[in-house]
């Protein structure tokens, strides 16, 4: 076991992990965090996506050593002060999810992605998000959720 | 009227008032349950509460149906809120448990609105019939004097003060029995039921907050993993575990612990990663035999195996129509074996100390996973618990029962909580697979251009090996007791028969023995249904194409159903078919058809048609759909954004089916054992998706968690031959298969 230092959700956090274990067991068994999940471990999926130095990255296949001295961002910490990020309230008000278990990897990779690039079209979006995989077909809503949260944060209406 | 029926053993109310409306078990609601058998023999005369109106004006309701991630726990909701005048936030949902909901089977079969719902709407019902009779008492006026709003009760017409749900309690209990017969709320009324409330459950999922089976964490939790045989999905094991060494993960720090049961082998230790290095260290010795049949040559296998055979329907005379008639068709269609695409695979904690037993489990019936597990720990049922918590959609039978069984198992070697998460390689290799099905047709037009003759022969193993209270259908039972699950004929002829009107008919089902079906088999979305729908439309196209009909009007020729002309005529409407003679347009390379396909599920619930566009490469085979139209008609709507959600997944899935999906084994085992050697579809496959709704709110709502599915494989199959006269009639509709039909 090793002990080291992870900044997650702007919060210093002391844990004790193998040195050999990848970020998302931290995040989730250390942490509890509920927001990047887990779904091949082979990043394949996108389930796990967490941004580290605003940058969408693979938690599962990330050593956790790779996240010391960075900033981590989850789900979670999208939220401040009970007000939600502009990209959950578009997931919310496009209803974009069935079983909701990819919207983690959805969100979090299309943060940075709208960050770097406000305005993106149909195409790019779908681009963007094509190695995040959802088995239950929600692709359409999700890309409308991503439209609509550009425009918000654009600074057009949500 | 109602009749007080004895206090119920499973209200946890402790003596608060509450009025309670509870299930004879011995009434409806045991039987239709999706076609798949309950396993729980029902006492007559026992009541399971399942709702309860409580002191503040809200309802708490007991629901064995659980929330998949289709939306029901909202569309549940709604049902129960309209019909007892309440708004929606006054109600709560309890799901799945088996020490407080009652036993209403498997969430499956499209079946929790259809049966669940119209049930809850009768319990609802009961419980305003009765708030009703007390406030009739109460205020001295008769029951046809009183008017309901928002809770309260009040006289008509009268100075009274109104009275709440809740002071009508007075403090005490009531029961009642569901009233079969009970009025209930006219849906010209509704205010709440048909509009689009939103679901429940998302600001939690897009938020981090939500939690899923796979957040569940107990104290003293220890982490389990699993390792199997090399036989990889096959449903007879045929291997045998000769040695395991275990100082091979001597090394690993975390308290590694293995525990081994014939040939059920996992490990536990004290954290995850330390449970996951352990599971891929472990040395361990198999002996093998390899019995699969060679991949390329499956589905002849298929039809060469011992079968039992039935005559499903036989009107009018098929043969001798077949030999009178100037000109007839046969074709074959075939499909593969596919997976669940759940993206998060199964996982579940268990806490076994002793005898008494209890699972957080994502499966998709709490009591036929109970008995199950009961008999794989060798403890009584009554002592064991199953606690449903959601977890990724599963859309049928997928690992979360067998990851029940081995979480429990673990647990109850080490005698403290072990959670199990499955690895991808163990959902996409060991979760039961939808089965591969053969699908032989022949038919013949007359002189007139009409159908003569249809002959169906369809070669389908059971799409039902659910957990039915038996151990050796829980993947662990059947690993130490190398025994094969069980389960009657299921799902395969579902879709099987037409719902086209021809004088001679024939269906005949050839059963596949559970034991002969190479890889594991059970229910996913739709069952049989998608694979049957697939060679009906697609034949239906062939035979239209025989008598140079168009394909729509030729399935309308063959309609009396108002409602399934309205479907067809409705898409196609919105696609803008073309009808009548056309050349298919190409442009250069690429070819652009139009397809239309229909069913009316199950030939009794919902009814859909979808018209596809699509274009295909000619040179590389690739076939890209771009729009896709569905019309539906799933009688009273409750939810219509919902629903909408329902059927763009739908279409979505089963468009990754069609051209995509495909379980690859050899002769040992499943070799899909991840995403990119079990592609599915990605989002720059996903063509416009447009939903054409027909609600008809006289008529009853049916189910709309897997109808759209069956018509999208035959809407494309059906495009692609408009577009380039290439029939597809295997699936998956990939690329090197265009090439290999267009070119024999
Ligand atoms: S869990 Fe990390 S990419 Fe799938
Ligand atoms: S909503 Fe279920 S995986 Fe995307």
């Amino acid at each position: 076991m090793a002990q080291l230092t992870l900044k997650v959700n702007g919060k210093a956090e002391v844990l004790e992990v193998e040195a050999t274990s990848m970020l998302l067991y931290a995040l989730r068994d250390n942490l509890g965090l509920h927001g990047p999940r887990f779904g091949c471990g082979l990043s394949q999926c996108g389930a796990c996506t967490v941004n580290v130095g605003g940058v969408a990255v693979r938690s599962c296949v990330t050593p956790v050593s790779a996240g010391v001295g960075k900033e981590i961002l989850t789900l979670e910490g999208l939220s401040s002060n009970g007000k939600l990020h502009p990209l959950q309230e578009a997931f919310i008000a496009e209803q974009a999810a069935q079983c909701g278990y990819c919207l983690n990897g959805m969100i979090m990779q299309a943060k940075p992605f709208l960050e770097h690039k406000p305005n993106p079209s149909e195409e790019e979006i779908r681009q963007e998000l094509s190695n995040n995989l959802c088995g239950c077909g929600t692709h359409l809503r999700i890309v409308r959720a991503v439209q609509r949260a550009a425009k918000a944060m654009a600074g057009g209406v949500s | 009227m109602i009749t007080k029926a004895s206090m119920s053993r499973r209200v946890f109310l402790k003596g608060s008032a509450a009025l309670v409306v509870g299930i004879g078990l011995s009434g409806s609601l045991g039987k239709a349950q999706g076609g798949e058998a309950l396993s729980r023999s029902l006492n007559p005369g026992d009541l399971e509460a399942w709702l309860a109106v409580l002191p503040d004006n809200t309802v708490t309701v007991y629901s064995g149906k659980v929330e998949l991630g289709t939306g029901v726990d909202t569309a549940l909701r709604q049902i129960v809120a309209e019909e007892l005048y309440l708004p929606f936030s006054a109600i709560t949902l309890v799901q799945g448990d088996t020490a407080l909901t009652p036993n209403q089977g498997y969430t499956a079969g499209s079946q929790t609105i259809q049966v669940g719902g119209s049930q809850l709407r009768k319990a609802a019902a009961t419980a305003r019939q009765a708030l009703l009779q007390l406030a009739a008492k109460k205020l001295g006026v008769s029951l046809d004097q009183l008017v309901t709003k928002g809770g309260y009760i009040s006289p008509q017409n009268s100075a009274s003060p109104r009275v709440s749900y809740g002071a009508l309690l007075g403090g005490q209990q009531f029961h009642y029995a569901v009233d079969p017969n009970v009025k209930l709320k006219d849906p010209s009324q509704y205010t709440l039921v048909g509009t689009s409330v939103p679901r429940v459950d998302i600001p939690a999922k897009a938020s981090g907050k939500f939690t899923y089976v796979q957040d569940v964490r107990v104290p003293g939790m220890l982490h389990g993993r699993v390792i199997r045989p090399p036989t990889t999905g096959a449903t007879t094991i045929n291997a045998t575990l000769e040695g395991v060494d275990e100082s091979s993960v001597a090394q690993i720090p975390g308290g590694v612990k293995v525990v081994r049961k014939g040939n059920f082998l996992g490990v536990v230790a004290e954290t995850e990663w330390a449970a996951i290095q352990a599971a891929q260290q472990l040395k361990v010795r198999w002996s093998v035999e390899k019995t699969l049949p060679q991949m390329g040559t499956l589905y002849n296998y298929l039809q060469g195996l011992k079968t039992s055979d039935q005559t499903e329907l036989h009107t009018g005379d098929v043969e001798a129509a077949l030999a009178a008639s100037p000109q007839s068709l046969h074709a074959t269609y075939q499909w593969p074996y596919q997976i669940h695409d759940s993206i998060g695979p199964s996982c579940a904690v268990a806490d076994v100390r002793g005898d008494q037993v209890v699972c957080w489990s994502p499966t998709q019936g709490v009591y036929p996973l109970r008995g199950a597990l009961a008999q794989l720990l060798g403890v009584p049922e009554r002592n064991v618990r199953v606690i449903y918590v959601e977890g990724s959609g599963c859309y049928g039978h997928n690992g979360a029962d067998d990851v029940t069984a081995d979480a429990a198992l673990l647990s109850q070697a080490v005698g403290r909580p072990v959670r199990v998460q499955w690895m991808r390689w163990d959902e996409h290799g060991w979760a039961p697979k939808g089965p591969a099905m053969v699908m032989k047709l022949r038919g013949a037009i007359d002189a007139r251009g009409n159908v003569a003759a249809w002959d169906n022969a369809v070669w389908t193993p059971t799409h039902s090996t659910r957990p039915s209270g038996e151990a050796r259908n829980l993947l662990a039972g059947n690993l130490i007791a190398q025994q094969v699950p069980t389960g009657g004929p299921v799902g395969g002829d579902r879709n099987a028969p037409v719902y086209y009107r021809f004088a001679n008919n024939r269906l005949v089902l050839h059963w596949i023995p559970i034991a002969s079906s190479p890889l594991r088999p059970s229910a996913l979305r739709s069952l049989g249904g998608v694979q049957n729908t697939f060679a009906n439309e697609s034949f239906m196209d062939e035979l239209a194409a025989l008598a140079k009909a168009d394909p729509l009007q030729f399935r309308l020729n063959h309609l009396d159903d108002p409602r399934a002309v309205a479907v067809l005529q409705a898409s196609a409407e919105r696609f803008g078919w073309k009808s009548g003679p056309r050349k298919a347009s190409s442009v250069s390379d690429i070819a652009i058809g139009q397809g239309i396909a229909f069913a009316r599920y199950e030939g009794r619930n919902a009814y859909v048609a979808a018209a596809a566009e699509v274009e295909v490469e000619l040179k590389s085979g690739a076939i890209r759909v771009r729009r896709i139209v569905v019309a539906h008609d799933c009688g009273l709507v409750i939810n219509p954004d919902g629903l909408r959600n329902q059927i763009e997944g739908n279409v979505v899935q089963a468009l990754g089916r069609t051209l995509k999906e495909e379980v690859r084994f050899d002769s040992q085992g499943v070799q899909s054992t991840d995403w990119s050697s079990y592609p599915i579809i990605t989002f720059p496959e996903v063509p416009t998706v447009e939903v054409v709704l027909i609600d008809r709110p006289h008529e009853p709502a049916v189910g709309a968690g897997e109808a759209t599915t069956v018509v999208i494989p035959g809407a494309i199959g059906n495009a692609v031959f408009d577009a380039t006269g290439v029939r597809l009639r295997t699936v998956p509709f990939t690329p090197q298969q265009f090439l290999a039909q267009a070119s024999p």
